[in-house]
């Protein structure tokens, strides 16, 4: 009984009128966790009743307070019929178990029906009193952070990566079970939301056991989605990156707490606990050190081994497993330098199971070299899975891509995945699981025992910690490490240079001389699917590049339906990859960066969205233009028009360069070395499909002989791609769009900030269509959707929409679903134009400085803000600053709310008398201008909404848009009840909308996820010196922090 | 092929003023968009129709699921659903409780009730104000009336307390809701002259000096009702009249101070008696709740009517009835000063702002 977990229910507010005699009601409340449950007393005829409960105290296993979410019923007393529920609050009370997270759970949250939405509010207080738990065997994993951020979070270092996790698990959808039949949608839905808040806790506690087996404490890069299988099931899955995660604190801390890695007496005992303390491996280079992977040999291969041979039982895949070793050019090896290097970091990354980072931005000095896009999909069938509750079947399909993934990351030279993610996209049985990432190689020194400082680069920090004998040898080794590559490699290009052996390319590429140092091979063009590396060499801005496709394709059931998307898959993604290339040098740049392509299926078509930033990289050569050819030269208006054509892409080139600022340095370019081929299309894009893999698993994207820019007008595909090239209509004046975290070229950004969700769903009309007309509407639809986001935010210009991401999908016969979520972030004119490269450094410089000098005051803010909701309630206002002005004090006075309300709220954090905190919340990392001081845990909601009253509701507009609104207050209130302010890395996963308007009814399904934080100013942090107003009062609790 | 769905939903609410006015002014989004594209105001951005029409759309939900919150400001502040930043929240309760002169004008002094807004479509007729707008507006009124009505305290920072307006607006809203409570007369054709403005500033004198909380503001009662005593009290006015010796004192004192310092002196001496009789039988009858209703009719014909047919200037009434009052004071056997001042203070600033064309 290692947990006891403390809730008392506070107060409600603006509930709804339950008893239409008297125009009140009397609520009372349900807590429930587990299997207990606790009442409150009912308050008579109040639409604000006052409970102030006794604390409710429920003691359970850590396992359960991990898997289980608080679950708050408010209800209508009703003394002769059956009590009304007026609606739920599910509050997951993971952040709560991590000592580093938040400390008490207090606050408004909203209550929440899924049949009539929001009905008024519920303040509650949440404690969890947590017991030290020393069973080694324990099944919990409390401790263990999470990070939905795909770098290292801003206040950590990071010690160690130790690589990828990964799990999965199966249940049976509520909807599809029979009693579904006989009870109400409410139920439910209910049944639903509460089924995968506990799939998802479970997950969360199965990954973080992975985690602490592998000696890692934080999960960076946490990926969760669902798969909504229909009959088959419910699958929950999820990816991450295990990492040994270290605060940044203040540099007299004891060497101990610096570096677990070394001495941390939870991992000793646990080492012996196992029983398997391996004699230390001798790397290559550097001292002795104690390998941290042996860990890994413990479980996961077994593991995996017990799941091949499960999944060839129930393999049902159409065709043969590919396996491994498709590429088999593992073994070629390259020149000394690269040898050198991949002894260094082989050994670590061989005992991994699968060699992969969900990370997308690295600490400085990880990413050595950058190989391409690699890429998987596999068609699956679902009713042919055997055991459908068992994860057995969906292990072994994930296996089986992933597998293929490293072996085309191995074919481009690199030994491992970085930016990887995974998605599905289903379709009544049919199910295409995609995977991707970029061939990369890394160095060694984040994956074995080298403590190095990382992200900040705070090398004057690090120098009063090395000190003792050990880690001076580690940082020795470190350094040593990277002396391989690295030095001889600046970091501004080395990363573009190609990792492959040039003798033996695994495509063909045409290869010049990095135009920065002028001493290795750089490929023409670059795609990744990670964020530009900050220390990039980049020649003007980026701008959003979209490759959109729609096919159709027949109807047809199970195999048949299966076989024909398979055979259509590869040309799908061929023409994706070519419009994407097309676009690129239409804009005259060479490199790709964030590359996410979505497939999506319907009943009779296919959608293919692929998203990316084009950025001119300064080491990569110049694109060259487009060439239109005619294949009849005889006829003079033919030509003409050709000409015509031509002369309008290249004004179309220039325009773009200018506006993009691409006007890269002239080059003289002398022929250095190998002769330049003729120019080919080439493709950076390694794909396959496991269905085909019987002929061919990589498919080569290149034309043959065929000559590369030129597009040839007879060619139907090329008129569309003409087309679709020229109707891309150019961002309007002030704005620029990326789907990466950061736009190069642009650094002051000023602290305005608009995070939005847009949901179009369009519907074709009966007419039969064919690609061509299908894909000029799936075209309209996406310009059509970002020109008007460019409308409506036409008042932060100059400005960036930063992390576009577009989710499309087929929810019916003859709808075309697409969401996008971003952030709208505005920027200061007046420097972007001139050397925006040094502001940024300049502003790099400050804040590693201010990293340095602010050190102790993020600490006491955060002891302070963790131990005492009030105070930090009061250092919330200040940071957030924008609502609680003069003005509000007016409101207070004239709330007429019956008195003593506030008086009882002593924990509200509605401080300001009443005014609700403002949370901002935004799909990047960090919010421009502020230091994040402390991260709070992860948010992970589902919600379901459904209604069948959906006219009265504004028809499906109406609906989804107060729905949506209605999530961003949830995912609100539960950040500001944690303490935080902003949310970070925030995503929408899913948005599964269904509609049936003649029964007048609505469903959709939401999920979404994010990091809570904390977030100071920094001019507030430059203003206010480390002595903050409110920390006199917590000096005691900021002491043990120190 | 349809837009089947179309929302964007902002962390921040993104509110357009221009949007929002047209909404109150009760457009449909069709004409709205048609208006957005006219005024031109998009600046550069050159947008299509579509697109208008899609952010016009979203707005108009928006505000339609603020519109609840709005009738309770007071939430707004509170709720949790949409994040506004404050001044943004101050202007949509600014503006969604502002309202249109004309429209008032045409409501004051009626009985807020269903039968009135069953009118709603004469008087949108009438003042070219969309019924939709009308709607909302006499919502606004009624739904104040009721809050304030029962409330303690001064009428106007009730209305600010409780919805969060600023000065000048609850001040309207108070005058609005004194005339919806004690139902003046304000439909007659000889009234038709007087705007809204006018008779708001009336009732803010009346507020200010005729109810009990003018007095006192720490009574129990309440500012929308007019001192009973006070009104009771004035039939001792009626001496002024009454009595021929202290009217002739009273006649040759005012005479003497205007003599030649008013253009319509000759008029003035003839009409002393009648103007005077009038001024003080409207005090004496207000008694009756009738009587109090017709105060400002009374006043238009029994007093500026006459004045009005004698061309006297602004001038020449500010004179007069400055004297009038002062002068009464000084006879020595009257001896209702206070009770006198109080109600001419009133009845002077009402009638010399309803003196004009």
């Amino acid at each position: 009984m290692p947990g006891k977990l403390k809730a008392k229910i506070v107060a409600g507010r603006h509930l709804p009128i339950m008893d239409r005699a008297s125009d009140l009601t009397d609520a009372f409340v349900e807590v429930k966790f587990g299997n207990t449950t606790f009442k409150t007393d009912v308050y008579p005829k109040s639409l604000n009743p006052q409970w102030n409960s006794e604390w409710f105290k429920f003691e359970v296993d850590d396992e359960d307070l991990q898997d289980e979410p608080l679950q708050i019923t408010v209800l209508d007393h009703d003394t002769y019929s059956a009590n009304d529920a007026i609606g739920k609050v599910y509050i997951d009370i993971d952040p709560l178990l991590s000592s580093e997270a938040a400390t008490v759970i207090s606050g408004w949250f909203p209550i929440y029906d899924t049949i009539h939405g929001i009905r008024g509010e519920i303040n509650v207080l949440v404690k969890v009193d947590l017991f030290n738990d020393l069973n080694r065997f324990r099944q919990s994993s409390c401790g263990v952070k999470f990070f939905c951020t795909t770098s290292i979070p801003r206040c950590y270092r990071a010690v160690m990566v130790h690589g990828f996790v990964e799990e999965l698990v199966v249940n049976e959808d509520p909807e599809y079970q029979w009693i579904d039949r006989i009870r109400t949608p409410r139920a439910s839905n209910e049944a639903r939301q509460r089924l995968i808040s506990l799939m998802s806790g479970e997950l969360q506690r199965k990954i973080g056991l992975k985690v602490l087996e592998m000696g890692g404490n934080a999960v960076v890069g946490y990926l969760q989605c669902f798969d909504l299988e229909g009959e088959s099931g419910l699958v929950v899955r999820a990816i991450g990156t295990a990492c040994t995660l270290d605060k940044i604190s203040n540099t007299y801390a004891p060497a101990s707490a610096i570096n677990p890695c070394n001495s941390s007496p939870s991992k000793d005992t646990k080492e012996a606990g196992f029983g398997e303390e391996a004699p230390g491996v001798p790397l290559s280079s550097g001292p002795p050190t104690p390998l941290r992977a042996q860990t890994f040999s413990s479980f996961s291969p077994s593991k995996s081994y017990s799941r091949q041979s499960s999944s060839s039982d129930t393999e049902l895949s159409l065709t043969p497993k590919t396996g491994m070793g498709s590429g088999g050019s593992a073994g070629k090896e390259a020149g000394p330098l690269k040898a050198l290097l991949r002894q260094q970091t082989q050994s670590a990354l061989e005992q991994r199971e699968f060699p992969f980072f969900t990370l997308t931005s690295f600490p400085a000095g990880f990413l050595l070299h950058v190989g391409g896009v690699v890429s998987a999909r596999s068609v699956k069938l679902l009713d042919r899975i055997h055991n459908p509750d068992e994860p057995e079947t969906r292990d072994a399909w994930w296996e089986e891509i992933r597998q293929e993934i490293k072996s085309h990351a191995k074919a481009l030279g690199c030994h491992a995945v970085v930016g990887y993610s995974e998605s599905t996209s289903i379709c009544e049985e049919v199910c295409i699981l995609s995977a991707s990432g970029t061939a990369a190689i890394l160095s060694s020194r984040f994956m074995q025992d080298g403590a190095l400082d990382v992200d900040h680069r705070l090398s004057r920090q690090q120098a009063p910690v090395f000190t003792s004998g050990t880690e001076k040898g580690e940082g020795d080794m470190g350094s040593s490490a990277s002396l391989g590559f690295e030095d001889l490699a600046p970091p501004g290009c080395g990363f573009c240079h190609i990792p492959y052996d040039e003798l033996n390319m695994p495509f063909p590429a045409q290869l010049t001389y990095c135009h920065c140092c002028r001493r290795f091979k750089v490929p023409d063009v670059l795609f990744t699917t990670i964020d530009l590396p900050t220390e990039a060499n980049v020649t003007g801005k980026g701008c959003l590049i979209q490759a959109r496709l729609c096919r159709t394709k027949k109807k047809a059931q199970g195999e048949g339906n299966a076989t024909s998307i398979s055979n259509l898959l590869p040309f799908l993604e061929y023409e994706l990859h070519t419009q994407l290339m097309n676009k690129l040098k239409l804009r005259s740049m060479n490199a790709l960066f964030g590359l996410r392509i979505q497939i999506s299926i319907g009943e009779n078509m296919l959608l293919g969205l692929a998203s990316a930033t084009g950025v001119y990289l300064t080491p990569l050569p110049s694109p060259g233009g487009i060439q239109i050819a005619g294949k009849t030269p005889s006829d003079i208006t033919y030509e003409q028009h050709i000409s015509n054509m031509q002369k309008k892409i290249n004004d179309t080139i220039a325009k773009n360069k200018e506006l993009y600022e691409v006007n890269p340095p002239e080059l003289v370019e002398e022929v250095i070395g190998s002769p330049i081929p003729e120019p080919r299309q080439r493709s950076r894009l390694f794909r396959s499909h496991s269905e085909s893999s019987d002929e061919v698993s990589e498919l080569d994207l290149s034309h043959g002989k065929k000559d590369a820019f030129v597009l040839e007008i007879d060619d139907t595909d090329a008129v569309e791609d003409i087309h679709s090239l020229l109707t891309d209509a150019p961002t309007p004046p002030g704005f620029y769009s990326c789907n990466t975290e950061i736009m190069p070229g642009i650094y002051n950004w000023t602290s305005a900030l608009q995070m939005f969700t847009s949901v179009r769903v369009f519907r074709l009309s009966n007419v039969n269509l064919t690609n061509q007309g299908l894909n000029k509407v799936f075209n309209d639809l996406c310009e059509n959707l970002l020109k008007s986001l460019y409308f409506k935010l036409r008042s932060m210009v100059p400005c960036c929409l930063c992390h576009l991401n577009f989710t499309v999908a087929v929810p019916e016969d003859e709808l075309i679903q697409v969401a996008v979520t971003a952030v709208a972030m505005s920027f200061d004119k007046e420097q972007t134009l001139e050397n925006g490269r040094q502001s940024c450094d300049k502003t790099l410089m400050k804040a590693i400085t201010e990293n340095e000098e602010q050190l102790q005051f993020p600490l006491e803010l955060t002891a302070e803000s963790s131990s005492n909701p009030l105070s930090s309630a009061k250092g919330l206002s200040e940071v957030s600053g924008a609502l609680p002005s003069a003005r509000v004090s007016s409101l207070e006075k004239a709330s007429p709310l019956p008195e003593g309300r506030s008086r009882s709220l002593r924990s509200n954090r509605s401080y300001a008398g009443g005014s609700v905190a403002v949370v901002k919340m935004t799909p990047l990392s960090f919010i421009p201008g502020t230091k994040i001081i402390k991260y709070l845990g992860i948010i992970n909601m589902f919600f379901i909404r459904e209604t069948t009253s959906l006219r009265e509701e504004g028809g499906v507009s109406g609906f989804l848009h107060s729905f949506i609104a209605e999530v961003f207050a949830m995912v609100r209130a539960h950040v500001a009840a944690l303490g935080g302010n902003a949310v970070v890395s925030y995503s929408m996963k899913e948005c599964v909308f269904m509609e049936n308007p003649n029964k007048n009814q609505a469903q959709c399904l939401i999920n979404v996820s994010g990091d809570a934080v904390i977030f100071v100013r920094e001019s507030e942090l430059e203003a206010t010196p480390p002595q903050p107003q409110s920390a006199s009062t917590q000096t005691s609790s900021s002491g043990e922090g120190t | 092929m349809t837009m089947e769905l179309d929302v964007f939903v902002g962390n921040t609410t993104i509110i357009d003023e221009e949007v929002y006015q047209l909404w109150l002014d009760g457009f449909s989004v069709a004409d709205a968009v048609k208006m957005r594209l006219e005024n031109g105001a998009l600046g550069e951005c050159e947008v299509s129709g579509e697109v208008l029409h899609s952010d016009t759309m979203d707005q108009y939900r928006t505000f339609q699921m603020c519109e609840r919150l709005l009738h309770c400001p007071s939430k707004l502040a509170n709720q949790l659903l949409f994040q506004i930043p404050a001044h943004h929240q101050a202007m949509l309760i600014e503006r969604y409780y502002e309202f249109d002169h004309m429209f008032a004008r045409e409501v004051l002094g009626k009985k807020l009730s269903k039968g009135t807004k069953k009118d709603l479509d004469d008087i949108s007729s009438k003042t070219g104000i969309a019924l939709k707008s009308c709607r909302r507006q006499f919502d606004n009124f009624k739904r104040v009336f009721k809050v304030v009505e029962e409330l303690k305290g001064p009428l106007a920072e009730n209305v600010q307390h409780h919805f969060l307006l600023s000065d000048l607006l609850a001040k309207d809203y108070a005058a609005v809701v004194f005339f919806a409570n004690s139902r003046f007369e304000t439909g007659k054709k000889k009234l038709q002259y007087l705007s809204f403005q006018d008779f708001a500033f009336c009732a803010c004198q009346l507020i200010s000096y005729w109810t009990v909380g003018a007095v006192d503001n720490m009574m129990d009662d309440m500012d929308v009702d007019l001192e009973k005593e006070f009104l009771h009290d004035l039939k001792d006015l009626k001496v002024l009249v009454n009595d021929k010796d202290m009217l002739d004192q009273h006649k040759s004192l005012v005479c003497s101070q205007l003599r030649g310092r008013i253009r319509v002196f000759t008029e003035m001496e003839a009409n002393f008696k009648n103007l005077s009789r009038a001024l003080i039988n409207i005090a004496s009858k207000l008694t009756n709740t009738k009587d109090v209703r017709d105060l400002f009719i009374d006043l238009v014909e029994k007093f500026i009517e006459p004045c009005r047919s004698d061309k006297w200037t602004a001038g020449d009434l500010t004179l007069f009835l400055t004297h009038y009052t002062s002068t009464a004071s000084t006879l020595e056997t009257y001896r209702y000063q206070v009770i006198w001042e109080r109600y001419m203070g009133v009845v002077k600033s009402c009638i010399l702002k309803m003196y004009h064309d």
